[in-house]
């Protein structure tokens, strides 16, 4: 008969480390606290001085862009979407994987999410901030934007058409930026408490005050509290899934070959999963060593986001091959055409950097060694991140440039603003976390109390001799 | 407040959750309905203790998503076949099936607008300030302390009498604060 007593092995394989060594709540405080309260470091306004220059760029782009028009970008006839479309699912996508985080993981009970989710959480929206530039620009007169929005008003003198997937992309990437926004500050609010609670001068007293709104941590308060992140995590899990499900739509629901498919909405999240847990990993591999909370981001937690990364990716490749047994089953010989110009055409160059980023690469996390690699696992990711941005790119440059007559085919070329908008963007997400992290707490810090004790406690049900002999320290 | 004292009660300081749920459930035990813990976790089986009610954010929440649900139907069908109908590649002025992603969207913001600011309604936020922070360690209610405030308004409460029950529970630190 099996032998079933426990072993202490055996209780390390079912509950890994999330927290390594055996830190009092007040030792979390202060590792989490500390950065927003010691003196400025030189690197940080050499950090800010960098991204804050590529951030000018952003901006001087888009004031050149605004003030000349379109034209100044690749954009032609037949590619009207460019660099734009592409680097706006991008961004967007690369905001799921925050939310995944911060809300499926919540609700499945995975305790290992606890330290990552409010810098995942952060990663979503300073992402879907650069994701928003595009569609506000590329619709030609930003100032008009709010013509997308179903505002009565005397300039425009008609409704718009919800029978469009455009505008319902302007509902779900609006309630998303919105609700995670919302479930963020949610979040932060006892942490911000925290930090009010330890300041030393009035003037830190009073903007940490005002922005933790008065929390005082009242049972009372924890229990609307729990409950709203409960119902907001909720939310969050069927609205995530909806976002790139409609992002998709934008594609699907024309009539263009090799856009017109039902695999998109999931071939779409499943995409936009892989790509942010990637972003997720390179960002945390260097935070978790510039802020040292290597004990409360452990390996663990990177060895598990490499493996939702290896689940997606293997989805991924599944995804694109079914694409192509479709185009041949279907016997429709635009929708052939399109895929064999896709892999052999003009543009197979951006095609087999996409298959061997996003499929090829994602196989390794199958050898443990790999996937608790760090170097190795930093490197991958942005090995994904590069390739997620041309799935996108392959995507809509492919089924553009070869319209129905040949007399229309074309090819897209990036012109600089096209590569320095798309450059900027990158120096507003990390100025925003450059930021982020000299401000605010970077982890959640009462969720993890809260998980630390809730597992000294789980560890009485367990046989002594498997039993931690140093208990939380609580002094 | 219906105690115009200018007590607001007594606040005992406990070090670890168990200590404190033991004093809920002893201070319960001794009669006393007018508590408040202050603690840097949410306590599990805290509210079971005090003996307080579950949170009705829920149904707060469920009104913003059907006011949500109700605005996107409206809104898609009174601006497409009333105010402004317009045929377009021969598709319905409204149907469901177009109008689903909208109405869906709508319905989530709706919702999530009911449990952020129905959460901060139901906790008296924002609140520029409150008698718990003129307690001299209120800091660590947030760090590492457990608090258990018995507060003046309660039937059975007597500054001397239930600071010495607080006391007997194990308190590291007894205070009596102004309202």
């Amino acid at each position: 008969m099996a032998d079933l007593t426990f072993d202490p092995k055996d209780v390390a394989q079912l509950s890994p480390s999330l927290v390594d060594g055996h830190p009092s709540l007040h030792d979390v405080t202060e590792a989490v606290s500390i950065h927003t309260e010691i003196e400025t470091h030189r690197n940080w306004y050499i950090a800010l001085a960098i991204s804050g220059s590529v951030t000018l760029l952003l901006g001087s782009m888009l004031a050149y862009l605004i003030s000349t028009g379109i034209g100044v970008w690749g954009n032609n006839n037949p590619v009207g979407w460019g660099w734009d479309i592409t680097n706006f699912v991008f961004w967007i996508g690369i905001g799921h994987a925050g939310t995944l985080i911060s809300a499926i993981l919540f609700l499945f009970r995975q305790k290992w999410r606890t330290s990552i989710n409010r810098f995942a959480e952060a990663m979503t929206l300073f992402a879907v901030a650069c994701a928003g530039i595009y569609p506000l620009v590329h619709v030609g007169r930003p100032w008009r934007a709010y013509w997308l929005f179903p505002i009565p008003n005397a300039d425009l003198n008609m409704w718009q058409n919800f029978r469009s997937p455009l505008l319902w992309d302007v509902f779900a990437v609006s309630t998303y930026a919105t609700v995670s926004a919302l479930f963020w500050y949610v979040g932060l609010i006892p942490d911000l408490a925290i930090i009010r609670d330890r300041a030393t001068t009035k003037i830190r007293h009073t903007i940490y005050g005002i922005a933790s709104l008065g929390w005082r941590g009242s049972a009372t308060h924890w229990k609307n509290y729990e409950k709203a992140y409960m119902i907001l995590a909720g939310l969050s899990t069927p609205l995530v899934l909806s976002v790139h499900t409609i992002v998709s739509f934008d594609f699907a629901v024309s009539i263009i070959p090799g856009w017109h498919t039902t695999i998109f909405p999931p071939y779409f999240v499943a995409g936009a999963i892989f790509s942010g847990f990637a972003m997720v990993i390179t960002l945390m591999v260097i935070a978790r060593w510039v802020f040292k909370v290597e004990h409360l981001v452990t390996i663990t937690h990177l060895e598990n986001m490499n493996k939702v990364i290896l689940a997606t990716g293997t989805i991924v490749g599944y995804a694109y091959a079914t694409e192509f047994f479709i185009a041949w089953y279907s016997g429709n010989e635009y929708e052939k055409y399109t895929f064999i110009n896709r892999a052999m055409g003009p543009y197979a160059w951006a095609y087999w950097s996409m298959v061997s980023c996003n499929v090829i690469s994602p196989q390794f996390f199958w050898f443990k060694k790999l996937r608790t690699n760090i170097p190795f696992m930093f490197v991958l990711s942005i090995f994904v991140n590069i390739g997620m941005w041309f799935e996108r790119f392959v995507i809509i440059a492919t089924s553009l440039h070869r319209d129905f007559l040949p007399s229309s085919w074309g090819y897209f070329r990036p012109t600089i603003v096209d590569i320095l908008t798309f450059f900027g963007t990158f120096g507003l997400f990390i100025t925003l976390f450059v930021f982020f992290t000299r401000f605010l707490p970077i982890i959640a810090v009462s969720e993890v109390k809260g998980m630390m004790i809730q597992a000294e406690h789980e560890k009485h049900y367990l046989p002594a001799t498997t039993a931690s002999t140093e208990p939380v320290k609580v002094h | 407040m219906a105690d115009q004292s200018p007590i607001h009660g007594v606040v005992a300081d406990f070090d670890s959750p168990d200590t404190l749920l033991d004093a809920v459930k002893a201070a319960r035990a001794k009669g006393y309905t007018k508590m408040e813990a202050y603690t840097p976790f949410p306590i599990h089986g805290i509210d079971e203790a005090m003996g307080a009610k579950q949170s009705i954010l829920g149904y707060i929440v469920l009104c913003g998503s059907a006011t949500g649900f109700t605005t996107a139907i409206l809104l898609q069908w009174w601006t497409g076949t009333i105010v402004y109908p317009l045929v377009i590649s021969g598709k319905p002025l409204f149907a469901f099936e177009f109008g689903f992603p909208i109405i869906f969207e709508l319905t989530v913001l709706l919702s999530a607008f009911g449990a952020v600011f129905g959460m901060l309604g139901l906790n008296g936020l924002p609140r520029l300030n409150h008698p718990i922070f003129n307690y001299s360690g209120v800091a660590g209610s947030s760090d590492d302390r457990f608090l258990l405030v018995i507060e003046a308004s309660d039937r059975n409460f007597e500054v001397t009498a239930t600071r010495d029950f607080l006391a007997s529970l194990g308190a590291e630190k007894l205070e009596v604060i102004e309202a």
